[in-house]
């Protein structure tokens, strides 16, 4: 039907394919719809770039070929078939917006085409032109302009335009204007656009049509995280939406309230986030909620007791549908604590006290997941109370025990638990109570739990070493090995026992004894006697006393443990005020005005309302108290931000100095001395006076003497000789120093001929590397008028190194540099040791090295990320870069033999076959696949004749295999591989290179 | 990005459905009438939005009709509710007097 020449069948074949085709019939019509493009028919040209559009959705490599033809259906004459193109880019766009920048100018023409009302009237909506289109264009051009200042001046004209236009009153111009207010706040901010989309919210979020308030209320949302001082405006209006009748503009609402909360208002809100909750019924709504409040809770706690009681709250109302990172988190942050010892106590000790005044309580029944929470907490840290003794405690536990609404899974917990307390409570009957009834229990795990116990009572020594009192958060030595075995398997050898043989290789024995039909069953048993031997009774015993206990006591804590490295937000942030007004001496002038005076704008703002509203009803005026309870501290919120930024900082620092300590102490001083030398030797160049008072002024001591030195010798004329002699002891020293650590190459820029050594150092810090790998050409990706950024890549064999080399090209010094890559799905990122710089001085480079691996396959993904730079005398800033990174750059040879290629071949089913055309150049196939070896790094395995047999594999192991044969001018290949994606993409690129070459 | 496109009764029997994702058979049952529930359930006062799990309804009544177009989080909700009253537009332009007879 695609080749009739009937245009409805055409039309229907086109809508056909694009409802029901799969991905594996795309390659057999995708010629024919290509040539649809160019049909004279506009419908026809229409659907077919829908067609492509929903190939480019299911399986985005098999069109990558023909994306300068969506750039013709861009301009096409036709409007349709220019809608239709949209959906295309919108998708791309939102992939990979830096490759379509060179479009912005088009989009914003139609765009300004659009809304000055050029197109044809059908494409009018109730007298609004084409609204949809409009929309579309307008989340392209917030996808285009994203923090790019050039493309976004390119519309703000055009954004300015139709925000005016857009002024009838009909739904459909209200649905443009959220969208213009969502592109002006996306984009590179002005400040006319700002306040003019700040007015439409305004009329969004006052109007008494409910729908249009909803939508006010998503604008806001999203606004308020780049500018919190627009809630201020409407917060009236806000407070009203909260005693809203309909449960969906108050969830909105709170939704604003949860990106508005900071240190001075998280009380208020959450309380209503509370009560909304208890409300509520719908799981998905529930879990949602509980995991925002809990956070805010860790994040902003104002004090112990209020944090326990808001996360009792939590886990009464979340219960067992909540996400299990909630108390594992709420009990590592017990566990674990904050700096100030005391402080800790209290937490842990009012944590104890609540949970058992919500014990004593009578037909409550709490969730699981709390009730496993108490367990712990009491568990742990019941040796805090003074009133109540361990043994209260436990009979309190025991009657939950007995409690047969609680799961056997939290029974566990609170074995645990009375485990922990009994070597605290001497002696106590409960104790020998449970053990009596539970020894006896038909739950294997309970038995086993209780067996334990009543052994461990009857030595209460080993009972007390075994579970110490608050050692929670202390790693527990384990030895993985077993040597305390090693007696029992030397006896059991000694007997005549096989030794033990890993499951892998009882495994292979067993298979090739099936294969030979070896008839001799002893072999077998004898290394299976071997392995029940290790196991026997004893072991047992002895394995689970050992285990038991850190099975029990460290249940939680292993957990813990693995989630160090996670930031501690509650700590950092909210909960210790007074360390964070130490640490930023600096940023501490700052925010305190600042903070006044948005609390008294704020104050202003509430007074005036006050005095407007004198006459009003007492209902109001309580209102407006929520009001001012809820926004208070709003306007400080950057400052927040602010001390959050020193804060981190200042973590660095830390972790920076650490890495200096672990040099050792002769290395830093030599470092010392080539870094001044060096700078003294750009001083003789540069004849910089400033520069030399800044090195001066600078603390170390041994600079201060060098620094001197050089001036000294810059007065006299007398100076190079003595400098550049050091300077080569030095730079002789140097690569002794770092020939372990490739990371932390120096290379100094000479005083007489600067550029030149900049290219040098760019340059050899892959001369060692290079000599085994191959590597990509430098290529500077972002620079300022400070430093500049280049970037390599280097194909190693098991993953991708990219490494990132800053120069700085500024006179002065750079204190720190710190590069970090934003995170990204399909990749793991690994930062190779040495990232950190403590200091780069002026004209140098140093390189930073991550290796990339790849997680799930793709086409095309950047990888972007900031380099944060600190001046000598200036702030810090920050620049960022992106780096495009293409599934080739994961592909390896893989050298296997040609049987291994056909046992291979034969076990993997998805392949994909196509013919290409080879250039004259090439026509021989031995020159064709030294193309594609060059290329794509493919691995020859055999030439038979015609036919060539090529392998590579993705890394880590995905392994694909390329079949070619020649026919005249025809290269055939045919694909196969374990990965269903792979296929279709090696052929794109293997086109690419025949077509190219 | 639309999900699914439901055309409903007051009874709570389904006169169209278009999926533009795969959901089950069974489980478009299941969807169906817990989205035709909760559209029931609100007034002519309450929004014409709903969140549902992880995606938002869009819902609009034409006398015994109800059409509900399922969006996920990204989509412009004032647009897709136009967007209702331009299909039903087409029909009525179509098909005259769509609206009161089905």
């Amino acid at each position: 039907d695609l080749q009739s020449t009937n245009l409805v069948e055409v039309c229907m074949a086109l809508t056909v394919v694009s409802q029901i085709f799969p991905r594996e019939m795309i390659p057999a019509v995708l010629p024919l719809i290509e040539d649809k493009l160019q049909h004279s028919k506009e419908i026809i040209r229409r659907k077919a770039v829908l067609a492509l559009y929903k190939f480019h959705l299911i399986a985005p490599n098999q069109v990558q070929h023909i994306h300068i033809k969506f750039r013709k259906a861009l301009c096409d004459r036709d409007v349709g078939v220019m809608a239709a193109s949209l959906h295309i880019y919108l998708r791309m766009i939102k992939e990979n917006s830096s490759g379509y920048k060179d479009l912005t100018g088009s989009f914003v023409t139609i765009l300004k085409q659009v809304v000055g009302g050029k197109l044809p009237v059908d494409f009018n909506y109730h007298s609004v032109p084409a609204p949809w289109l409009q929309i579309q264009l307008l989340r392209i051009l917030g996808l285009l302009g994203k923090d790019d200042q050039r493309t976004s001046e390119l519309m703000y004209d055009v954004l300015d335009e139709s925000l005016r236009r857009a002024e009838l009153n009909h739904n459909v111009t209200y649905a443009i204007l959220f969208e213009c207010v969502h592109t002006v706040y996306s984009i590179y901010p002005k400040s006319e656009l700002l306040e003019k989309a700040a007015k439409c919210i305004g009329k969004f979020v006052l109007s008494p049509k409910i729908n249009l308030k909803y939508l006010g209320l998503k604008a806001l949302t999203y606004v308020i995280q780049q500018d919190p001082t627009l809630a201020l405006q409407h917060q009236m209006t806000i407070i009203e939406c909260l005693d809203h009748p309909d449960p969906i503009i108050k969830r909105e609402t709170l939704e604003l309230l949860y990106r508005i909360t900071n240190a001075q208002n998280v009380t208020v809100i959450v309380q209503k986030m509370l009560e909304y909750l208890h409300q509520s019924k719908e799981e998905y709504v529930i879990v949602n909620l509980v995991g925002k409040i809990a956070e805010l809770a860790e994040k902003y706690a104002p004090d112990n007791a209020w944090f326990i009681q808001t996360m009792n709250a939590v886990f009464s109302v979340g219960g067992d549908v909540m996400h299990p990172d909630i108390p594992n988190n709420f009990l590592r942050l017990l566990a674990e604590g904050f700096d100030d010892e005391t402080e800790d106590q209290q937490l842990r000790l009012y944590a104890v006290q609540s949970y058992l005044t919500l014990l004593d309580m009578e037909n409550v029944f709490y969730p699981q997941r709390f009730l496993q929470v108490m367990s712990w907490v009491l568990g742990e840290y019941s040796y805090l109370l003074d009133k109540e003794t361990p043994a209260e405690v436990i009979a309190k536990l025991y009657k939950l025990l007995m409690n047969d609404s609680v799961s056997s899974e939290t029974k566990t917990w609170l074995i645990a638990a009375v485990t922990k307390l009994t070597p605290q409570a001497h002696s106590s009957d409960t104790v020998e109570r449970l053990i009596h009834e539970f020894t006896i229990s038909l739950d294997t795990c309970m038995r086993q739990h209780a067996f334990e116990l009543k052994h461990l009572h009857e030595n209460v020594e080993l009972m007390k070493s075994l579970l110490p009192v608050d050692r929670s958060c202390e790693d527990l030595a384990v030895d993985a090995s077993l040597s305390f075995l090693d007696g029992f398997v030397a006896e059991g050898l000694s007997q005549g026992a096989a030794p033990y043989k890993p499951h892998h290789q009882r495994q292979e024995e067993k298979l090739s004894q099936e294969k030979v039909l070896n008839f001799e069953p002893y072999g077998l048993s004898f290394s299976s006697s071997g392995f029940t031997g290790r196991q026997s009774p004893a072991g047992i015993s002895l394995g689970s006393d050992i285990s038991g206990n850190s099975a029990e006591t460290g249940l939680k804590e292993t957990n813990s443990l693995k989630l160090e490295g996670i930031k501690k937000l509650w700590g950092k942030e909210g909960y210790l005020p007074k360390k964070e007004s130490k640490t930023g001496d600096e940023s501490g002038a700052l925010p305190i005005p600042q903070e006044s005076i948005m609390e008294n704008v704020d104050q202003a703002i509430t007074k005036k309302d006050q005095s407007q509203v004198l006459t009003q009803s007492k209902e109001e005026k309580e209102k407006q108290l929520l009001a001012s309870s809820l926004f208070v501290g709003l306007g400080s919120e950057s400052t927040v931000n602010l001390l959050g930024k020193a804060d981190t900082v200042s973590h660095k620092f830390r972790r920076k100095s650490k890495v200096k300590e672990a040099k050792s102490g002769e290395t830093t001083s030599t470092h010392n001395m080539t870094c001044s030398s060096f700078s003294s030797l750009s001083n003789v160049a540069y004849e910089d006076d400033y520069y030399l008072n800044t090195l001066h002024d600078r603390g170390d001591k041994e600079l201060k003497t060098f620094s001197l030195n050089s001036e000294l010798l810059d007065s006299e004329s007398l100076t190079e000789l003595p400098l550049v002699e050091k300077f080569s002891n030095c730079s002789l020293s140097t690569p002794s120093l770092f020939a372990d650590n490739s990371m932390e190459i120096f290379h100094p820029p000479q005083s007489t001929a600067a550029s030149v050594a900049k290219e040098s150092s760019l340059a050899s810090p892959f001369l060692e590397e290079t000599t085994e790998y191959i590597h990509s050409n430098a290529m500077e990706i972002c620079n300022n008028e400070t430093i500049s950024v280049s970037s390599y890549k280097i194909w190693k064999d098991d993953c991708l190194l990219m490494v990132w080399s800053v120069t700085n090209k500024s006179g002065l010094e750079l204190k720190s540099a710190n590069l970090e890559i934003f995170p990204v799905e399909n990749f793991k990122v690994t930062e190779q040791p040495g990232c950190c710089l403590p200091v780069t001085e002026a004209e140098s480079t140093r390189s930073f090295q991550y290796s990339v691996q790849i997680e799930k396959p793709f086409t095309e993904e950047i990888l972007s990320g900031f380099i944060s730079y600190h001046m000598m005398d200036t702030h810090s800033a920050q620049l960022e870069f992106s780096v495009n990174l293409s599934l080739l750059d994961f592909i390896r040879p893989l050298k296997i033999s040609s049987e291994d290629f056909g046992k291979l071949w034969l076990s993997f089913a998805n392949d994909v076959k196509q013919n290409v055309k080879m250039s004259e150049s090439q026509a021989a196939l031995p020159s064709a696949l030294k193309t594609l070896q060059q290329k794509l790094r493919l691995h020859i395995i055999e030439i038979i004749g015609n036919e060539g047999l090529l392998a590579c594999q993705l890394l880590p192991s995905i392994p694909c295999l390329l079949h070619c044969r020649v026919y005249a001018d025809v290269l055939a290949l045919w694909f196969r591989s374990s990965c269903s994606t792979l296929p279709d993409y090696l052929l794109y690129q293997c086109q690419k290179v025949m077509e190219g070459s | 990005m639309i999900k699914f496109f439901l055309m409903v009764n007051k009874q709570g029997q389904t006169r169209l459905s278009k999926y533009y994702e795969h959901v089950d058979i069974n489980k478009r049952t299941l969807l169906e009438t817990e989205v035709i529930k909760s559209c029931l359930s609100r007034s002519n006062e309450q929004c014409s939005f709903i969140e549902y799990k992880d995606f938002k309804l869009i819902y609009r009544q034409y006398a015994a009709l109800f059409i509900v177009v399922g969006v996920n989080d990204t989509e412009n909700e004032m647009a897709i509710y136009e967007f209702i009253h331009n299909f039903v537009e087409v029909l009525d332009e179509y098909f005259s007097r769509v609206v009161n007879n089905v």
